[in-house]
């Protein structure tokens, strides 16, 4: 009863939010100064009969004479099918909804395989260090930890790929290959940008991890676990990790919105042709209408994520259930 | 990037011990080594900054053509030179202006509003409260390196002779605008908690304005849990002004860390010390930034356990 009024006002706020972003996102090219017209089909011969006329075409196609109200609803209205807009050129017109295609997917791929890549590193050095509180590898992990977190990524992939592409010659320092491809190739490029995006994901999660460990291992039940006799080894990594594992769930969640920011910088840097590339070349080819439906395109997963994982939190523990419903 | 610190930071509220930060050993109130080498890096890069002028330091808009993407240590340029031969040591100084003009302006300015607001939803509560949190969600929705290219591009590059004075204008706006919500919700938070303390409801009985006690009782106590986010923050935004850069919408007439790393990186598998400078310059900076937030943090939280 309570989870579901709780559910519901959850619901609510994403309504409300996915409202507004998505009204944000599709005012952008109105807000811009000037007439969005120009803006998009910048071209020397302003007077000439053709560029009038196709000037007044894209007007047309984008409602730009119409009330904001009916530029956000005919923009909705399209989004929610799948159209996506299109590339404007003087020369004419390239679905956008082609290029997420392409490029959604790649964009994915790296996310995914950073994540893992920071959960295998980040989980076994949590433990650890939160098992060996105050010892050597503690302080290093931390130490470690808080120096990652002040590295950018792009720095660091910039100088991964100066040591490892092109000073140790292991991996091409950019490019992409397609899984289906060549999946040795495809590895060897995704890992030098998969470990970029990771480093400062490993040190959160780790530092994370370490702390709320810590607070488990002082509680009731892993007491009993120890005092049963059940190996240590077998309590840290059967008994205290579960709980922790919904922490680590949220942060996660909370960090897809600095993953797709990084990303971003990082698919330009080693030319892969994600999403964040997309959203580039939209914006050095002054695309807008594309860069509106990226936008909106990675707010909307970026909501629905932290949705899930909010909902699965509330769900699948019953110790935040109980403390929302008591405040 | 350190980002989702809106919640690493805990809040006055937070008892003891409940989930994201552990009840360490005694949190050092001392500043330490590490925090004094922080503490005299910043101040040491804000004065190279403000000095620069007057520093005895080569044109850094000056090609020599002898120090082209030369390593460093040259005769007279210390840190070599860039692709146009362009002394470096100058560059990251004068970049320093750039850099840190837009990071602490932003911020600046993000902290005024956006602390402005947080006190007061934290407050007053109610509907305020609902309608500024909703705001602050809806604005963190979208990632905050996503926001801010939208803004940048649209409003800075829709004009091609977009002055460089406006592009930077620009972008402190929108880094400005990117930082409201982080810096709001953790004013919020702390507000929340100590709104409710005795000392406050005691100045309420006493008959206190509701703005007076807003700003003379709540706001000092409030202000550790700000300085501590407005560090990180700074932080923030050096690095996005690196990434914004990187993406060529950043400043290009006047040098900057991030239009640096920019200019060498075509250069990167032969002179590896056009962007490894900048880049070393922004590390320690935001790094230093990390660790002092660190500490107020931890001094905070003594300071919140004693009373």
């Amino acid at each position: 009863m309570v989870l579901a009024r709780e559910l519901g006002k959850r619901f609510l706020l994403l309504v409300l939010v996915l409202f507004l972003v998505t009204l944000f996102t599709s005012l952008l090219l109105s807000m811009t100064p000037g007439d969005p017209v120009d803006t998009l089909l910048p071209v020397a011969d302003e007077n000439s009969e053709e560029v009038q006329q196709r000037k007044a075409e894209v007007r047309e196609r984008l409602n730009l004479d119409e009330p904001l109200w009916t530029q956000y609803t005919a923009w909705l209205g399209d989004f929610v099918r799948g159209d996506f807009g299109d590339y404007f050129r003087v020369s004419g017109e390239d679905p956008v909804g082609d290029t997420v295609k392409e490029a959604l997917p790649v964009s994915l791929q790296l996310m995914v395989y950073s994540q893992i890549l920071a959960l295998l590193i980040a989980i076994p050095v949590g433990v650890v260090a939160a098992y060996r509180a105050g010892s050597w590898f503690d302080k290093g992990a931390n130490t470690t930890a808080f120096a990652l977190l002040s590295v950018p990524s792009f720095v660091l992939g910039l100088a991964l790929a100066y040591y490892i592409g092109v000073w140790l010659n292991w991996v091409p320092p950019s490019g992409y290959v397609p899984f289906g491809e060549d999946a040795v190739e495809h590895v060897k490029r995704m890992v030098l940008p998969a470990l970029s995006l990771a480093a400062a994901q490993i040190a959160v999660y780790m530092r994370l991890l370490r702390s709320d460990m810590m607070q488990t291992l002082q509680e009731d039940f892993v007491q009993m676990a120890r005092s049963k006799g059940i190996s240590d080894r077998r309590v840290l990594w059967r008994h205290a990790l579960r709980p922790s594992s919904l922490t680590l769930l949220t942060v996660a969640g909370l960090n897809v919105g600095t993953l797709i920011g990084n990303a971003l910088v990082i698919e330009v840097l080693f030319s892969i042709p994600g999403l964040g590339t997309a959203i580039f070349q939209a914006i050095t080819e002054r695309q807008y209408v594309a860069l509106q439906s990226f936008v909106a395109i990675i707010a909307i997963i970026f909501v629905l994520v932290n949705f899930a994982v909010d909902v699965l939190y509330t769900v699948v523990d019953p110790r935040i259930r109980h403390a929302r419903a008591r405040s | 990037m350190p980002e989702p610190v809106a919640d690493r930071v805990p809040t006055a509220a937070a008892p003891a011990g409940n989930g994201a930060e552990p009840v360490e050993a005694a949190p050092t109130r001392k500043l330490g080594l590490m925090g004094w080498l922080s503490l005299i890096w910043l101040v040491g890069i804000t004065l190279a900054a403000v000095l620069a002028p007057v520093l005895p330091l080569s044109d850094p808009d000056e090609s020599f053509l002898r120090i082209v993407r030369e390593p460093p240590i040259q005769p007279g340029h210390l840190l070599g030179g860039d692709g146009n031969g362009r002394d470096i040591l100058a560059r990251v100084i004068y970049g320093t202006r750039t850099s840190l003009t837009i990071s602490v302006g932003a911020v600046g300015l993000g902290l005024i509003v956006g602390g402005f607001l947080g006190l007061v939803a934290g407050f007053f509560r109610g509907r305020i409260d609902t309608i500024l949190s909703t705001l602050f969600n809806v604005l963190l929705a979208i990632p905050s390196l996503v926001l801010l290219l939208a803004l940048v591009t649209i409003y800075a590059s829709s004009d091609e002779n977009a002055s460089n004075a406006r592009r930077m204008v620009v972008l402190i706006v929108a880094l400005a605008i990117v930082s409201v919500p982080l810096l709001g919700r953790i004013t919020r938070a702390s507000t929340l908690a100590w709104s409710e303390r005795e000392f406050v409801k005691a100045a309420a009985v006493l008959g206190a304005r509701p703005w007076r006690i807003m700003f003379r009782e709540v706001l000092p106590n409030v202000l550790p849990a700000m300085m501590s986010i407005t560090l990180l923050g700074i932080g923030i935004a050096i690095v996005f002004e690196g990434a914004i850069s990187l993406l060529g919408l950043g400043v290009s007439d006047v040098p900057s860390w991030g239009n640096m790393i920019a200019s060498g990186r075509p250069e990167l598998a032969r002179a590896p010390h056009i962007v490894a400078i900048p880049s070393i310059a922004i590390f320690l900076t935001v790094l230093s930034l990390n660790y002092l937030g660190d500490v107020i943090r931890a001094r905070f939280d003594v300071r919140e356990a004693v009373l």
